[in-house]
């Protein structure tokens, strides 16, 4: 009851005498907006780089170079048998699939066109390795066991490179962070400064409710009060900017194929992270302009 | 009720403004406070409605120590203190009515309660017809009755009053002192500062001089001498 005394005097003032309720929203609509970009990108490089890990870490890809002048498919079973059967026998892996040359094939014709892929061109022989789960096999043993019986084997670690991927994809993600920590931090000094402008506004009535007999408490859950809806108001703003902006970067990007991109889908456990950004910003706004008003009443007598 | 002993004032780093101020009064008092311009009332108000520390000695409202209460405590005693001050303080962006019910429902009484006070002062006080009209609107007279309606509405035990008759014709001026005159009836201790010597002699108060921020004894006979 106290409090709404001092929200009646409040009420009215500050709804039309101040300025901060003009420009309050739109910088904290803009702050949302950059926020929950950053946080949306964060969550879809999060997603990204677990996805990259889980799926890739566990497959290896075996290059063996083609043989010149090229052999017959039945030679080439001959000297591949014993590849096959050292990596068979290598502890930790679990399958080895040798690709068909029609596979082969099929990843060339990209760059090399359909029909270009004949059967005079030599083409390396591909093996699919899937290691064990939890499994580490040595690598540089198991390379230099193969180069006995196939010089020139290469073995592509997925998992090396994936690394590195995610590693850049977590940095990202540290950043898009670190960035709405700063965005937090500038709407929190944008508050501070919007409200000791409107204590200054408002100082007669500050002034005179002090000398009434109004609790600071009071007088500060009015600012409180105004700073949340202006904070929920701005946040919702900058929110439905930026579900537009992600909607358009789904559809601009649905055609890709570009199996590395991050896939810009949300979960419904993301959905509700970046809908709490506008009550956060509407928190945010609260507690600034609350505790901003406490101390600036502190120094009435 | 009130007790000052040995106050002293100053702004900041400036001068005292008032020096050496003791002084009791007691609980259903009616004092005037005068004195020449410059010589300090509306400072000493200013310390009795706790809106300035002194600067040394104690100060006792209440029966409490203002210098020892906490901060939370002196709204507490602010509510029980009405003041009329001397440029009015009416917030323009309220109507009279709700100017006048501020300090009600800052005390947190219920809305029907403060609708039947706040109409019955406001037709004490002649506006009876400007519930709805703004401040801003209103003549200098009339802002100073609607600042004296908002000060004795929640019926203050100390009621202080800075030249409150200042913009007034006579016959107004004398209808508000006997509204003070009956407020101090109920038991609020009234204490008016004032440079209208007409006023004090006619209403035979106590009158406390101030001088150069001195109080000096004999109130009415140093006014009389000034």
């Amino acid at each position: 009851m106290l409090e709404r005394g001092v929200e009646l005097a409040f009420d009215e003032d500050l709804a039309n005498g101040d300025p901060a309720n003009r420009y309050l929203p739109w910088i904290v609509a803009l702050m949302v907006y950059l926020a929950t970009l950053a946080v949306a990108g964060a969550l879809v490089l999060g997603a990204s780089a677990a996805r990259w890990q889980s799926g890739q870490s566990d497959r290896l890809t075996i290059q063996v170079p083609p043989q010149i002048p090229p052999k017959q498919e039945a030679a080439a079973d001959h000297w591949m048998a014993p590849v096959m059967d050292i990596l068979r026998a290598t502890p930790g892996i679990a399958a080895v699939r040798r690709l068909e040359r029609e596979e082969l094939a099929g990843l060339l014709e990209p760059w090399l066109g359909v029909g270009n892929v004949t059967a005079e061109l030599p083409l390396p022989e591909l093996i699919d390795v899937t290691v064990e789960r939890g499994a580490k096999p040595d690598l540089e043993a198991l390379k230099r066991r193969l180069e006995k019986v196939a010089p020139g084997v290469e073995i592509d670690d997925h998992g090396r490179w994936m690394n590195q991927l995610s590693a850049a994809a977590r940095a990202a993600q540290a950043l898009a962070l670190a960035l709405t920590v700063m965005i937090a931090g500038a709407a929190t000094a944008t508050v501070v400064v919007a409200t000791r402008a409107s204590l200054a506004v408002h100082r007669e009535t500050i002034e005179l409710l002090h000398l009434i007999g109004a609790q600071d408490g009071a007088v500060a859950h009015a600012f409180a009060r105004r700073a949340l809806g202006l904070g929920l108001r701005g946040g919702l703003i900058g929110l439905a900017l930026a579900a537009l902006t992600y909607l358009f970067l789904q559809q601009a990007t649905a055609g890709l194929d570009a199996p590395l991109m991050p896939r810009l889908d949300l979960s419904l456990a993301n959905l509700a992270v970046l809908a709490a950004l506008p009550l956060a910003s509407a928190a945010i706004a609260m507690v600034t302009a609350r505790f901003t008003v406490l101390k600036a009443l502190a120094k009435l007598p | 009720m009130v007790r000052f002993e040995n106050v002293g004032m100053r702004y900041g780093d400036g001068p005292e403004v008032l020096r050496d101020i003791s002084f009791v009064l007691d609980a259903g008092s009616f004092h005037f406070l005068t004195g020449p311009s410059g010589a300090g009332k509306s400072s000493l108000l200013k310390l009795l409605y706790l809106a300035h520390r002194p600067s040394r000695g104690l100060i006792t409202l209440f029966d409490r120590d203002t210098a020892t209460c906490a901060r939370h405590e002196l709204p507490a005693l602010r509510r029980r203190i009405g003041v009329v001050f001397q440029d009015f303080r009416l917030l323009d962006h309220l109507n009279a009515f709700d100017n006048v019910a501020l300090p009600l429902r800052i005390a947190g009484l219920a809305e029907d309660k403060i609708a039947a006070q706040v109409r019955e002062l406001l037709e004490w006080v002649g506006l009876k017809e400007a519930l709805e009209v703004s401040p801003a609107t209103l003549s200098g007279g009339e802002k100073q009755r609607l600042a004296i309606a908002r000060a004795v509405v929640a019926r203050p035990k100390l009621l202080l009053a800075d030249e409150p008759t200042g913009n007034l014709d006579p016959d107004l001026s004398l209808r508000l002192f006997r509204l003070f005159e009956e407020l101090n009836k109920f038991g609020t201790t009234v204490l008016i500062a004032t440079h209208s010597n007409e006023l004090v002699e006619k209403f035979k108060h106590p009158a406390l001089f101030l001088s150069q921020g001195r109080l000096v004894a004999k109130p009415k006979d140093a006014l009389r001498a000034s």
